[in-house]
């Protein structure tokens, strides 16, 4: 056991690393974190269109096809006299096998009766398989040494080199460049591509391009978060930025901080502990940043969810509460509501038991609605023993009843119009039924008893049947 | 009804359809279809469920495509013509929780009027705007989309289409689960497009509104049965040749037609 951990005791990075590879002293680390950034800002971008478009497994297969392509290129180079390390060489080959899967996918489901989910697994599968074996083979040849071509599995930050450095800030900055500039044209085809096809626009070129920034990214992340995890650095971000927004345009920029952010801090990790693999650590950053967005995320993270239905129940109970006291007086005597004939104290009260015995609520749950109600000052227990109105606490009630028995009347006189607007709050009834229709329920409730305080309820009340 | 126009004429003619037949590998959907519709009329389509309606309207917009036939619109092919055609999908066909509010999606109505590349400017903003007035959605501007109801999202759809101010509007299922305030917003709109000389074609399925809501009928399955004046069409014989012995669907269209014969008796 001491050992386990004087083992990893050892594993961290002493003090003097820390603050070099924190103060960005040395130019290789330096240009790492900055690739790496460029590099999770491209793929928050281009990942949150990718997403929308439901296209995420077709990014993972993407990636996983261009294997076949860096071994063959390494092959052809080798061929030729090389030695088969040319990076611009390799990712040639990664780019062209990445296409030729992803139209072998379309193939595949436009052709055949097949889904886009087995043409996805197969395509995956089997470009996988033919990189792995022809690795394999290149092991056994004489010429030219094929160490290092796993890197491009796993991903491997150290071996970027400045060239490597520019390609991926060249290739960053197309795609936020035609992210921006074609943003309209995205959006409308990832919303509603039937829709953009009858307004002219060239839906399937558009998805090719969209497709193509994809395989983009992907190669330019080859060599540092390796073709396996690269799916990881497009969807996190922008599926994390889904928490916080419901704007696409802010979707983007999100997702773009998210992704570099990840970028940045998994560098940075990945520098001091030398032996942990870039792509790995880049990915539980970002995961760690998703989990964040789940359960805080601003617009549907699920504290902010748990919380609006909070208060959604807290608003209903209390509309029950005030709306089982309005009843009950109502019930003794009708006249006593009326705040014409009596001065607020002299107004009736309504016991414990009654209000127990008129809903399902607990005792419990009741009292402590009935705290919650006096300490807003809606409602004050008197010295009867009752619980009476405070006049804020009459006017709201007789809002809440009204607004309900106008409902209960709509949907009694207008059943089959009903369906699509049952759900709305009652609060908003003005709002939803117009006042014209509000004007005529109250109307038809009114005719039966025209001088009535509060309007009638449409049906009697739970004690006088 | 079927002639043949000169050059002069068809350039009138909103809609032309001739020899249009679909399928979908090697299964015909429409065999054979032949009409032609008046301008400044609300056409419907109906038929039975699998009669190839929603088919129809879009191998006119080029969404599926036709084995052979002939599409015109205004004399010309679609593909010159898109300007002058607007679209309302059925509304399940979009995912109604992506990250856009009402007036985003209205404004992609205006898309093609902006042009490659450029921003939604305030002007195009406040076109789309006047169109959600149009519909009563003005207040719901900028509510996320998966907040609105199913009637409110119809008629989102429905403002998109007005935005783009076409001559000829294809409408598919509207009616459809929408709310009395919805189905009232469509009714008005389509007589405002009437009155303007616009033309629309609505693919519908609820027999009994069909003498309220249109002037003229397309009654299919997978041919046509019938096309003309609803008056003259909408018949119990249209209507069995058009619904066959699919019963329940052959009763209630039955149910309509004594009902609205009992009124007009």
């Amino acid at each position: 056991m001491n050992k386990i951990l004087l083992n990893i005791y050892s594993q961290l990075p002493e003090r003097t690393d820390l603050m070099r590879v924190l103060l960005l002293k040395d130019y290789n680390t330096r240009l790492v974190i900055v690739g790496v950034m460029l590099l999770g800002l491209a793929g928050g971008i281009i990942g949150t269109f990718m997403l929308l478009r439901k296209r995420s497994l077709m990014g993972d297969a993407v990636s996983h096809a261009t294997l076949p392509g860096i071994a063959i290129a390494f092959m052809i180079m080798v061929a030729n006299g090389g030695d088969g390390k040319f990076l611009p060489g390799l990712l040639s080959g990664a780019f062209l096998s990445g296409i030729t899967g992803m139209g072998l996918i379309l193939l595949i489901t436009q052709t055949s009766h097949l889904k886009e989910d087995a043409a996805l697994g197969i395509v995956l599968s089997v470009f996988f398989g033919i990189g792995v074996s022809i690795l394999g083979i290149i092991q056994k040849m004489s010429k030219g040494s094929a160490a290092g071509l796993e890197s491009f599995i796993y991903g491997k930050t150290a071996s970027m080199l400045t060239r490597d450095a520019y390609l991926i800030a060249g290739t960053a900055m197309i795609i936020v460049v035609l992210c921006l500039f074609l943003f309209k044209e995205f959006s409308i085809l990832c919303f509603d591509q039937d829709y953009a096809g009858t307004q002219g626009w060239p839906t399937v070129r558009l998805d090719i391009a969209m497709m193509l920034l994809v395989v983009s990214v992907t190669v330019i992340g080859l060599q540092s978060v390796g073709l396996i995890l690269i799916i990881a650095i497009m969807v996190i971000p922008a599926a994390s930025a889904r928490f916080w927004t419901d704007s696409l345009f802010r979707m983007v920029i999100i997702a773009a901080v998210i992704g570099a952010a990840s970028g940045l801090f998994g560098a940075i990790l990945s520098a001091l502990f030398e032996k942990l693999p870039a792509g790995a650590i880049i990915v539980l950053v970002s995961s760690f940043i998703f989990s964040v967005s789940l359960f805080f995320g601003y617009s549907r993270g699920l504290c902010i969810r748990y919380f609006m239905s909070w208060k959604l129940e807290k608003k209903v109970s209390r509309q029950h509460l005030l709306r089982s006291i309005c009843e009950g007086i109502e019930n003794f005597d009708k006249n006593l509501l009326d705040t014409q004939l009596k001065k607020c104290s002299q107004r009736p009260g309504i016991t414990l038991d009654y209000l127990l015995s008129d809903r399902s609520w607990s005792k419990r749950k009741l009292l402590k609605l009935l705290a919650e109600a006096i300490s807003d000052d809606l409602v004050y227990r008197g010295a009867d023993d009752k619980y009476h109105f405070t006049e804020d606490g009459f006017v709201e009630a007789k809002r809440i009843v009204r607004n309900h028995r106008l409902w209960e009347t709509y949907l009694i006189f207008y059943a089959e119009l009903a369906p699509g607007k049952v759900d709305r709050d009652a609060d908003q009834i003005e709002h939803v039924l117009g006042h014209s229709m509000v004007d005529r329920l109250e109307r038809l409730l009114l005719s039966e008893q025209p001088d009535s305080v509060l309007l009638p309820s449409p049906h009697p009340l739970a004690d006088e049947k | 009804m079927n002639g043949i126009h000169n050059v002069e004429n068809v350039s009138k003619i909103p809609v032309l359809v001739h020899d249009l037949t679909v399928a979908y590998q090697h299964k015909p959907v429409l065999w054979d279809i032949d009409f032609e519709v008046e301008e400044g009329q609300v056409i419907g389509i109906i038929g039975p469920n699998g009669a190839g309606k929603s088919t129809l309207i879009k191998a006119i917009l080029g969404l599926v495509p036709k084995t052979s036939g002939r599409i015109l619109i205004y004399g010309e092919i679609y593909k010159k013509q898109r300007s002058l055609v607007g679209y309302v999908p059925q509304r399940e066909s979009v995912d109604w929780d992506f990250p856009v509010n009402a007036l985003d999606v209205v404004s992609m109505g205006l898309y093609g009027k902006i042009g490659w590349c450029k921003p939604v400017t305030k002007h195009y903003k406040n076109l789309a705007m006047f169109a959600m007035e149009r519909v009563g959605m003005a207040d719901y501007a900028h509510r996320q989309i998966s907040q609105l109801s199913g009637g409110q999202q119809q008629r989102i759809f429905l403002a998109r289409a007005l935005a783009q101010d076409a001559q000829i509007y294809f409408m598919d299922e509207p009616f459809v689960g929408v709310d009395a305030a919805t189905e009232k917003a469509i009714v008005t709109i389509l007589h405002d497009l009437k009155s303007k000389g616009k033309t629309v074609l609505i693919v519908h399925h609820t027999l009994q509104t069909v003498k309220q809501y249109f002037d003229s009928l397309i009654m299919l399955n997978m041919r046509i049965v019938a096309t003309g004046l609803t008056k003259n069409v909408f018949t119990q014989e249209n209507l069995h040749k058009t619904y066959g012995g699919r019963l329940t669907l052959l009763e209630e269209a039955v149910q309509a037609y004594t009902r609205e014969a009992r009124i007009h008796e």
